[in-house]
């Protein structure tokens, strides 16, 4: 095993087996982590390598490039590994939410602005997982996905991202 | 000093063209194909109540109706269905075309708006390699191209007269040879074009700025064609009048040692003018006459130049 170079981009291994830096997650677990959790057919990512640039930040780049790019930045960040609970980013959420066919909670108006402006707020008749959800509202006819909320003790948090909230 | 007056004896209607310089500039948006189609944001935007009317040469601009909207605080926006762009600097990505699974080389990319939408012409496949000097500006550059969740782009900060194919190769010594389909070459200029969006574009203009900032161009564009392969399309813009950073720029190209190319029609249904074939006491290549020189007043846009070049050899 060798230690994670945070300064390039490397691909992930395509098996747990396949491992050679401490900690890397590989394509299978990125790739059975959405099907799982969040019900995204494998098929969605098959024209997207997955790529590690610090410690578990994963991102997604539909392009073919060699295996370590000393370059700024590949694709969109799709995940954050490396601890107990992957996270999702909202990037992720909004170019692949569309697929997911579990754990999206969908907000009506009032709420989803609430939601994008930051804030917390209870949410009692959710009977899905707690964790992490991908958050939706109904925009032009068919639900569009936000960004993530963490749900927790009958309670969503917003993790949209501070230069990405906006009070609408 | 009066700059706009350098180009008066070049444009049909002088005081037309000063008239629309001094209007300020609609507000356009771009559809960001790679999140949502057409139909559905212009749902969006009634929702939203933002007023807007068709572009009739572009499918996915929308000119705003009301000058006060602020669609960056809206729904489509936040979505990354949208992109706050002018109506002009929608041409070069359009006239270069790109085709999804193509590489394709963007060497002045911040903040991002050709790149954005060269990537949704791609169908975001392919590779689409977006480059800035500034790292200021490639931080704007990297979240606009989150927004818009592209997934096809490699972003670089290298300077672009020597920018390197290094991180791209699994062989090194291919290091030399062309590698890209297409590159979009929109240089850094003197932004007179951009008067309507600017009003102090011009405070600070100089004939040695001009001239010095047109190195630096012909040096990008020259790198651009040397990494470009032969049958390639390489396409030259610029939102400036000055036929020192437009005109000469691909004159020196077209009559450079390092590499063979030659200028394509440009098919526009904006109106515009043919490009330049002499200046002050320059002559230029005959073949300049199929760039194009748009002016604000032929479509009430902002200023632009654009020439569209095919590699040789």
């Amino acid at each position: 095993m060798t230690e994670n170079d945070p300064t390039v981009f490397a691909r992930l291994p395509a098996t747990p087996a396949d491992r050679e830096v401490e900690g890397r997650p590989s394509r299978q677990e990125v790739v059975g982590f959405w099907k799982r959790r969040y019900g995204l057919s494998p098929s969605v990512f098959d024209g997207h390598s997955f790529w590690e640039k610090g410690a578990g930040k994963v991102w997604a780049l539909a392009a073919a490039i060699p295996d370590r790019a000393p370059v700024e930045a590949v694709g969109i960040r799709l995940l954050r590994t490396r601890q107990e609970h992957w996270k999702p980013t909202t990037e992720a959420c909004q170019r692949f939410g569309h697929h997911a066919r579990a754990n999206v909670c969908t907000l009506r108006p009032a709420r989803a602005r609430r939601f994008l402006r930051g804030e917390r707020q209870p949410l009692a008749r959710w009977e899905g997982d707690w964790g992490y959800l991908l958050v939706a509202h109904e925009l032009a006819g068919a639900p569009a996905p936000i960004g993530v909320g963490l749900y927790l003790e009958g309670e969503l948090r917003s993790q949209i991202p501070k230069g990405r909230r906006r009070d609408l | 000093m009066d700059v706009l007056a350098r180009y008066e004896p070049l444009v049909d209607d002088p005081s037309a063209f000063r008239a629309a310089c001094e209007r300020p500039l609609p507000s356009v948006l771009r559809v960001n194909t790679i999140k949502a189609d057409v139909p559905r944001v212009h749902r969006a935007l009634q929702e939203a109540g933002i007023g807007f009317e068709p572009v009739a040469w572009h499918e996915g601009l929308v000119r705003l109706t009301d000058e006060d909207a602020s669609p960056g605080n809206s729904w489509p926006y936040v979505h990354g269905w949208v992109y706050g762009q002018e109506e002009v600097s929608a041409v070069p990505a359009a006239v270069l075309a790109p085709e999804p699974g193509e590489r394709v080389l963007d060497p002045c990319a911040a903040p991002g708006s050709k790149t954005t939408q060269l990537a949704a012409t791609m169908d975001d496949r392919g590779l689409l390699v977006a480059n800035d000097n500034n790292l200021g500006r490639l931080s704007a550059l990297r979240s606009n191209a989150e927004r818009c969740g592209v997934t096809n782009v490699v972003v670089t900060n290298q300077d672009a007269r020597h920018l390197s194919l290094r991180p791209f190769l699994e062989d090194e010594t291919r290091r030399k040879e062309p590698f890209f389909d297409r590159a979009l070459v929109d240089v850094p200029c003197s932004c007179e074009g951009t008067i309507r969006k600017n009003p102090t574009a011009l405070d600070e203009w100089a004939l040695s700025h001009v001239e010095g900032i047109a190195g630096v161009q012909k040096g990008i564009l020259t790198r651009a064609l040397e990494m470009t392969t032969p049958g390639g399309t390489v396409v030259y813009s610029t939102c400036t009048f000055a036929p020192e950073e437009n005109e000469a720029v691909v004159d020196h190209v077209l009559g450079g040692e390092r590499v063979d190319c030659e200028l394509e029609p440009v098919a526009l249904e904006l109106q515009s003018s043919p490009g330049l074939t002499a200046w002050a006491d320059e002559q230029y290549d005959p073949s300049l006459e199929r760039a194009r020189r748009i002016y604000p007043h032929q479509n009430d846009t902002g200023g632009f130049f654009i020439a569209k070049l095919r590699v040789t050899a």
